[in-house]
């Protein structure tokens, strides 16, 4: 038993010296959890930031020009104006998101009482977007056109205040920065376990190991535990100093809670990329696996879009995909600051799913000798 | 006349060096032997006499001109063949013996017919024409070698360059091998032969000798006139003679004693009727022997003869089909860890680990043998000054010669003093005197510590040494006797002899074979006449047709012959399309949300119910009773939303005192939140203007009306806009990874050297490899768009013509994508990384597929207008959506246009045709 341990403890070891030798992984794994943590934050703006935006003013009033001028940056950048004949082309090239139009003698009508029309053109085909910019200009317009007319409107049956929890401006950047950390976590634990034992059973080194006192299990959770430890210090890192030092969001949990779970989810993960390794010859095809195998856990994880949109069917299978439930406790600790009494069942589930697909993998090894 | 020239030449690889100013003139038309262990140069000093390896200092001319010099490169290419070291180095394994020299025959520009003459007559005379189905992965070492001449000689070189050709090839093969060349040089007298060699022996045979050793020139001469001068009667004596005297010390000739043999039979290892089957195939037929503790027993035989798995079964790895092996009295159990102690293990291919410097591996070996803590400084002290690593402590292995490396092999399989050691070829590629060294301690273990070897050799010198030696053949032992006895036996006057007899004995083809390479001779009298370096003509320097397609079809059928790769890529792209398309809906439906209704009266429970109305968007959870619940609920992510109704709500707005609705939104996911804030909007609204108009019918809520009206995507739906958005990424990652692996994966076999050493140019190369992914990248977006229209219901509305165009364009640059991401790394896994970052984050993050290029800012706004997939995007969202055509596109396809030879340029430019 003791000497397991030590067998695990030293293959582990030397696994760590290995990867550090490799200055290319060595900078892939930092740039995964710095740069492109950082990038992703810079450059996925508040959902709407720099819409691009034209008006057709076909009235030429006060009016219409406050209207226009309404629109400002940081959220449009400064309207453009273009003719009515300009509207289908330019969207076409998709040079605008949004064109709106005032229809001739817009004011004159407003003021006399009588229901002109703005027409607003949404490229819908800018998802996100098309559906939250299309509010906010309505918004805007309503606010300037209440403004004009200085007429005090009916005061309304009831009002409302909308209390944004655990991100009071929504700001995306909060959102994408941790969500591009959790995919890289993922990401990195399968591809370094699996192309490690790829590696050394093309080298042979595998082999030699099994005619010497260690055994399959020893070999496998050697790997599973380095290559865990590199994921968990790269993450803790990226946490304290990208996402916190650098960015300054504000991290609502415990981090030491959510390193806890993110140890659970690796165990799963690696044990994943060592059984993925065990199906693929080669590199190319584990290469090939891992993108069909991460891209969907990833994309339907919940990480990226809300889960409960998914049709059914998916939303079950997802339930065994490690992924899920790191996504779950990962938003659950990091936004909601939510202590372990909320999130003991994605780290049950983690741990249960981890169990199992270190069983498989270990047979699946064992097989593969 | 000489062939090479070169003065002062130097070559270091970053500290290590490879030559050490070196000059010397090499006759031509002679065969020229470079004779010494590995790690000494040889291998460098042929690298850049053949222009594989850019030079860095010195002079060096080859066939008249200088080697710095591009152009005389270009030119004397064609005059030039070089065999790489490794087993079938140059050659692809997956290819058939007929298909690799096809491809050879086609890179030097030869037509159909004369291909077919050429390769029948080399085939046959080789004795590979029988197997010219067989792929050259399933032929054995001697086999290989062979191909792999033949592939060298297809195009007639002037200069024929072999870097240990017959390293880990049996002697039979060996012997045919140099047969085959001999006949060749009488046919063609002007072609210069230069040959690397670690057999001492072998280097008897050629015309002229360069003894190097440490990057340096030794001594040069013919075979006799080294022997002479050494005083010697082998070449092995003779070239422990010219070494420096700090390299020969404690060298002396080995004297084996004899084993001791004790009264009572005490057999360490026993063997019974040993058979091993792959299917149909049997690797080990019936093997039986017995080895007495202590013994040092040799297994002889042919590459591929079932030598190593035999070693597989006594040492567990691999379970026998039949029969019993048998260790100290134990059946061999592969799961006995016990027994596994007691063993030492050393394989033929270096086995250690690359990146751990020396000492680590030394330590990581002596600790997993379970050698106690408090002894291991001392047993690595011991390892280090038996085999002489102890200045090469901190370098890592896979910076080492091969034979400083066999010799780690070795330390880290003793390090735990094992009972048994077994040992795969150990000494190939060893030099004489650390085979000696070896040898030495190999003696000592036996005699001194009575550990029993098993070892298997090629080296006839070594053979002689065993206690007794079992020639193996086609998976049977034929004989198994001591040396002496079995040379008494077959009548012949050495074990080289017997042993050849042996094969022969057993495989009557193997004779003919070596018959037929005499009959050269007749049959290359009727060959045309050899094509003339005119005849690559000056266009064809920079593309030929025929070169391209070659490549072109040697990547197609290495793809098809890996099926695996193909398929997992097909419907990798159809199984992600099918992901995202289902699975990533930014509609923000079924929203879980509750109510904390402070109030409970009439009033509140409308305004409940109106939400509950839109339920496509909202699926009501059972209803929260205090802040704690909502704080527990919301964290734990279960509801999104939470509508806070106050107390006396109905009250006031009976009273027109406009209460305060509070609605908890999880902003968490900023982008739902958003949207959430919307519905809020709306359904305020709506109830507020039902309230209005119940209460008071004549006013008129607003002035103006605004109507949106969404272009394009009439539903906002998720899946008209994501589908078109999905395709261009799919196509851009899998192909760009898939021709990125290609090239890489060249690099790593090392079968790369033929475009360093061969008429290919770079972008021959590259575009002939980029064709296939290409064609495959073509038929992935057909399938992606017929997916879109069929399952996915999205309608192509625009110009097909321009979907099809542009899709061509795309596919062009996704694989030269991969081309330029292959041209800067060296492993395979890296660019699977590089490739697979590369692609996704710009395309996802920069080229507008959620946020338009034109609101981005600074190095994300560069990076998207120009990248692809920004302008591929924009074309297949206005052909599927907004039913554009070529006039409103054609900005988009020109800028695609622009990119490909861009892509394509960068790409060659950034692959070397020289090893740096």
């Amino acid at each position: 038993m003791l000497q397991s341990l030590k067998n695990i403890y030293n293959l582990g070891v030397k696994e760590i010296i290995s990867l550090f030798r490799d200055w290319l992984m060595v900078i892939l794994i930092v740039y995964s959890f710095s740069l492109a943590v950082i990038t992703s934050s810079k450059s996925q703006p508040d959902s709407i930031n720099r819409a691009a935006i034209a008006v057709v003013d076909e009235d030429h009033s006060q009016l219409s020009r406050a209207l226009t001028d309404a629109f400002m940056p940081p959220m449009f950048i400064p309207a453009r104006q273009i003719t009515r004949s300009e509207i289908d082309p330019a969207m076409d090239r998709g040079e605008y998101t949004f064109v709106v139009v005032f229809p001739p003698d817009f004011q004159k009508d407003v003021l006399s009482g009588k229901s002109p029309e703005i027409q607003v053109n949404v490229d819908a085909t800018r998802m996100t977007q098309a559906f939250t910019g299309s509010g906010y200009i309505q918004q805007i317009l309503q606010q300037e056109l209440q403004k004009f007319c200085k007429q005090k409107s009916i005061k309304p049956g009831a009002s409302y205040v909308v209390r944004n929890r655990f991100n009071p401006n929504l700001t995306q950047s909060w959102f994408t920065s941790i969500v591009q950390l959790v995919n890289n976590v993922t990401m990195l634990a399968i591809i370094l376990t699996g192309a490690a034992l790829i590696r050394e059973r093309e080298n042979g080194t595998l082999e030699h190991l099994l005619v010497m006192p260690v055994t399959p299990f020893e070999i496998m959770m050697s790997k599973v535990w380095s290559m865990m430890l590199i994921v968990l210090a790269a993450t803790a890192g990226s946490l304290y100093f990208v996402v916190e030092m650098y960015l300054k969001i504000p991290i609502e949990g415990s981090i030491l809670l959510y390193l806890a779970g993110v140890a659970l989810h690796l165990f799963a993960v690696t044990s994943l990329g060592i059984f993925l390794a065990c199906l693929a010859q080669n590199m190319p095809q584990l290469g090939m696996l891992l993108i069909l195998v991460f891209l969907p856990m990833q994309m339907l994880s919940g990480g990226n879009t809300p889960r409960e949109s998914m049709p059914v069917w998916v939303q079950n299978i997802m339930l065994a995909a490690p992924t899920t439930h790191f996504v779950s406790f990962s938003q659950a600790i990091l936004f909601r600051g939510a202590g372990i009494e909320v999130v003991w069942k994605p780290f049950l589930m983690l741990f249960v799913i981890g169990s199992v697909l270190f069983v498989i993998s270990l047979r699946a090894f064992r097989k593969s000798l | 006349m000489f062939a090479v020239k070169f003065r002062n030449l130097c070559l270091n690889y970053g500290k290590v060096t490879g030559l050490d100013n070196v000059s010397l003139d090499i006759p031509a038309q002679k065969v020229v032997g470079l004779i010494g262990p590995d790690g000494v140069g040889k291998s460098t000093l042929l690298s850049l006499i053949t222009g594989a390896h850019a030079m860095q200092s010195g002079e060096l001319e080859v066939l008249g001109g200088d080697m710095r010099d591009a152009e005389h490169r270009r030119k004397i290419c064609p005059q030039i063949a070089y065999m790489p070291q490794g087993l079938g180095k140059n050659l692809y394994f997956t290819l058939t013996v007929e298909e690799n020299l096809q491809y050879f025959a086609r890179l030097f520009g030869h037509n159909d017919a004369e291909r077919r003459k050429r390769i029948d007559r080399l085939t046959k005379s080789t004795g590979l024409y029988p197997f010219l189905n067989r792929p050259a992965g399933k032929l054995s070492g001697g086999m290989k070698q062979k191909l792999g001449l033949c592939c060298s000689l297809i195009h007639d070189p002037d200069l024929l360059i072999l870097d240990e050709p017959t390293t880990g090839v049996d002697p039979l093969a060996r012997r045919q091998f140099w047969d085959l060349v001999d006949a060749i040089k009488q046919e063609q007298p002007l072609m210069s032969v230069i040959v690397a060699t670690a057999y001492m022996d072998e280097a008897q045979r050629f015309d002229w000798l360069i003894a190097m050793d440490d990057g340096k020139i030794l001594d040069t001469g013919t075979p006799s006139e080294i022997l002479e001068k050494t005083g010697k009667d082998n070449l092995d004596g003779a070239f422990i003679q010219l070494l420096p005297e700090s390299r020969r010390s404690g060298h002396k000739d080995l004297v084996v004693p004899p084993l001791e043999v004790s009264g009572n039979e005490d057999y360490a290892i026993v063997a019974e009727n040993l058979t091993k089957r792959f299917g149909s195939f049997t690797a080990v037929d019936h093997v039986s022997f017995k080895i007495r503790k202590g013994e040092i027993f040799g297994f002889l035989g042919s590459n591929g003869c079932g030598k190593t798995t035999t070693m597989r079964m006594l040492t567990g790895l691999a379970p026998a089909t039949e029969g019993t092996a048998e260790i100290f009295g134990r059946k061999v159990d592969g799961n006995s860890l016990e027994l596994r102690e007691h063993l030492g293990y050393m394989t033929q291919l270096f086995s250690l680990y690359g990146d751990l410097s020396v000492r680590q591996n030394l330590l990581l070996y002596a600790r997993l043998y379970r050698i106690p803590e408090a002894e291991i400084p001392g047993r690595i002290e011991e390892m280090m000054n038996r085999f002489q690593l102890k200045e090469i402590e901190h370098a890592l292995p896979k910076e080492l010669p091969l034979g400083l490396k066999q010799r780690l092999s070795l330390a880290a399989a003793v390090i735990h003093h094992p009972d048994i050691l077994i040992l795969d070829e150990p000494t190939s590629g060893v030099d004489p005197v650390a085979r000696d060294l070896f040898w030495e301690l190999i003696i000592e273990l036996s005699r001194r510590d009575r550990v029993t070897i098993f070892i298997t050799t090629h080296f006839m010198n070594e053979a002689e040494r065993c206690d007794r030696i079992s020639l193996m053949h086609a998976g049977k032992s034929y004989v198994c006797d001591t040396p002496s006895k079995i040379v008494k036996d077959r009548g012949a006057s050495t074990l080289e002899e017997a042993f050849i007899g042996v094969l022969e004995d057993a495989d009557p083809g193997a004779n003919k074979r070596s018959d037929d390479a005499m009959q050269i001779q007749s049959s290359l009298a009727d060959t045309e006449k050899k094509v003339s370096p005119s005849h690559f003509g000056r266009l064809s320097e920079f593309f030929s047709f025929q070169r391209w397609y070659s490549c072109f079809w040697r990547e197609t059928l290495e793809l098809m012959r890996d099926p695996i790769r193909a398929t997992l890529a097909l419907f990798g792209a159809l199984i992600l399309m099918l992901v995202m398309g289902f699975g990533i809906n930014m509609d923000v439906e079924k929203m879980p949300y509750a109510i904390l209704d402070r109030d409970r009266t009439e009033t509140s429970q409308s305004y409940a119910l109106n939400l509950a109305g839109s339920s496509r968007y909202f699926v009501e959870h059972a209803p929260v009773r205090n802040y704690q619940e909502l704080d527990r609920r919301m964290k734990s992510g279960e509801l999104s939303l939470v509508i806070e109704i106050p107390p006396g709500f109905g009250r006031d707005v009976q009273r027109g005192m406009s209460p305060e609705v509070s609605f908890w939104v999880d902003g968490s996911m900023p982008s739902r939140g958003e949207t959430i804030n919307g519905y809020i909007k709306g359904i305020h609204n709506t109830w507020l203007q039902s309230r209005q108009k119940r209460v008071d019918k004549k006013s008129k809520f607003t002035q103006v009306d605004i109507e949106t009206r969404y272009r394009y995507n009439p539903d906002v739906l998720s899946l008209p806009a994501m589908v078109p958005a999905t395709i261009p990424l799919l196509t851009l990652m899998i192909p760009a990874i898939l021709a990125a692996l290609s090239v890489v994966r060249e690099k790593e076999m090392g079968s790369i050297i033929n475009l360093y050493v061969t008429p290919l140019s770079r972008i021959e190369f590259l575009l002939g490899k980029q064709m296939p992914y290409l064609l495959f990248a073509i038929l992935s977006s057909a399938l992606l768009t017929v997916m879109a229209v069929t399952i996915f219901d999205v309608p192509v509305k625009g110009s097909f013509f321009v979907l099809i165009l542009a899709s061509v364009m795309y596919a062009v640059i996704a694989t030269g994508m991969g081309l330029l991401f292959s041209s800067v790394t060296r492993s395979q896994i890296a660019v699977i990384f590089l490739a697979m970052l590369g692609t996704m984050i710009p395309s996802v993050q920069f080229c507008g597929m959620t946020t338009p290029v034109e609101t981005q800012e600074g190095i994300a706004r560069i990076i998207g207008s120009i990248y692809p997939t920004t302008y591929m995007l924009l074309i297949s969202r206005g052909v599927f959506n907004k039913a554009l055509d070529f006039a409103d596109l054609s900005h988009s396809l020109a800028a695609l246009a622009v990119m490909i030879p861009v892509i394509i340029g960068a790409g060659v430019l950034l692959q070397k045709k020289q090893e740096k």
